[in-house]
């Protein structure tokens, strides 16, 4: 048994048709066959975050999803967030204010926190916590990446 | 670890599904939002010969309105209900409620049908079900029935679901806007799995009115407890913190990997206590 489907799928507005095996989920498809390492692999069961990514607009878990499910989908993964100019400012803003140290839940750190940010989300601390709730950081102690992310909402609003 | 192989099958009607469900052989497993059944399979604790995805069956995603209820599709993902006005005007316990199941990017998969077949007894959808006094409509391919959430849920991962039998929908009685309703869950991380929690429904007018308390995360079901809710209808005496106490006693608790059941026992009184009094202002 090693049964496979042929699918297709725009990923970082790419245009991907490929065979997978059925059981591969999305975020190992991802980074094994596409290559796109950016979104981690913690897990594997929908606790940690870290392989948080987009699909037709909505944020998903990367491990909870398989790459045959995705047939048909818009995909965006942080290698593909880097045109947004949003996402520059919340990168920089991640950066100045030391928001991560080994960088494994960075990615889906990131890609929640433009979730956040591009809903319109208030720079409430409390709300910032709870919309990031899903997302582990073993290092920083959070403290900081809600800085970033408030201070990155603050610039959107000035400008 | 990785899911173990499986065939899988992606359905468009729920005919469909209803007829692979039926016909295929060895361990056919549903896939709904997959937010918890793909956890089980990367763990190998589901290993299904057959996978039947169900996201394809769009018929089963809808919110509607009858007269006196709301019509819920069982593929109609978390997010679906949080964004629906109608959710919102006539089920204000969902609006309560569906902010602590689990987190947004979760919400986005995740489904109503697909809590209830898994019927976890620390997830808050089958005790709103039930506080909400909800019926599940299920088909198979020899006929339809609905059962009473009170009469669904069985026990740990448990539920009357037969053989061949796919939710198709839930129906929910609409509440007034006399109604109460609370929630309260106390989690160690927001959207984690509650240590307790619980919900009540408070319906004044109607064929329906009744109080309802039911507890989550407290034992292997949802846990709704008639004596305590009698208590809780009557004018409030002095003791009564006492003879909730007591109530609160008499229910089973079962200890989990978050807390044991002692431990249980005290939250219940304590997400009870702030239900209500959420309720009151």
């Amino acid at each position: 048994m090693n049964q496979r489907h042929s699918i297709s799928m725009t990923v970082n507005g790419e245009a991907i048709t490929m065979d997978v095996p059925v059981r591969m989920n999305l975020v190992d498809f991802l980074r094994n066959e596409l290559g796109l390492t950016g979104s981690h692999v913690g897990c594997e069961h929908g606790v940690c975050g870290a392989c948080t990514l987009k699909i037709d607009g909505e944020m998903v878990r990367g491990c909870l999803m398989l790459a045959v499910q995705a047939d048909g989908c818009t995909i965006t993964t942080i290698e593909g967030f880097a045109d947004d100019p949003r996402s520059d400012r919340l990168q920089a803003a991640f950066e100045r204010n030391n928001a991560l140290q080994c960088g494994y839940c960075t990615p889906g750190m990131l890609a929640s926190a433009l979730d956040y940010i591009e809903a319109g989300g208030s720079t409430d601390r409390t709300a910032i916590r709870q919309h990031i709730s899903g997302n582990y950081c073993r290092c920083t102690g959070y403290q900081s990446i809600v800085d970033a992310i408030a201070q990155t909402i603050e610039e959107g609003q000035k400008s | 670890m990785k899911a173990s192989d499986f065939s899988y099958e992606n359905p468009n009607s729920l005919n469909a599904a209803l007829a692979l469900l039926a016909n295929q052989d060895g361990d056919v497993q549903l896939l709904a939002g997959g937010q918890s059944l793909m956890p089980m399979m990367n763990f190998r604790l589901a290993a299904p010969d057959t996978l039947v995805d169900l996201n394809g069956v769009k018929e089963l995603q809808f919110i509607q309105e009858t007269e006196t209820s709301i019509e819920i599709g069982a593929m109609t993902r978390y997010v679906q209900l949080e964004q629906s006005p109608l959710v919102t005007q006539h089920i204000p316990l969902f609006a309560k409620a569906l902010p602590h199941i689990a987190h947004s990017a979760i919400r986005n998969r995740g489904t109503i049908g697909g809590s209830a077949a898994l019927a976890d007894p620390a997830a808050e959808m089958p005790a709103l079900l039930i506080a909400l006094g909800a019926t599940l409509n299920l088909q198979s391919l020899t006929g339809q029935r609905s059962v009473l959430a009170d009469d669904f849920f069985l026990g740990l991962y448990e539920t009357t679901l037969a053989d061949g039998e796919i939710i198709e929908s839930i129906s929910i009685p609409k509440l007034a806007s006399t109604d109460r309703t609370g929630f309260y869950e106390l989690a160690r991380r927001h959207g984690d799995y509650a240590m307790a929690g619980v919900a009540v429904v408070d319906r004044v007018v109607g064929d329906l009115a009744s109080l309802r308390v039911v507890f989550f995360a407290i034992s292997d079901r949802p846990v709704r407890d008639q004596k305590m809710e009698d208590l809780l209808q009557r004018p409030s005496a002095n003791d009564e913190q006492q003879h909730l106490k007591e109530a609160i006693g008499q229910l089973e608790f079962h200890g989990d990997l978050n807390a044991d059941a002692a431990t249980k026992q005290h939250l219940a009184g304590v997400v009870l206590n702030r239900a209500l009094k959420e309720m009151e202002t």
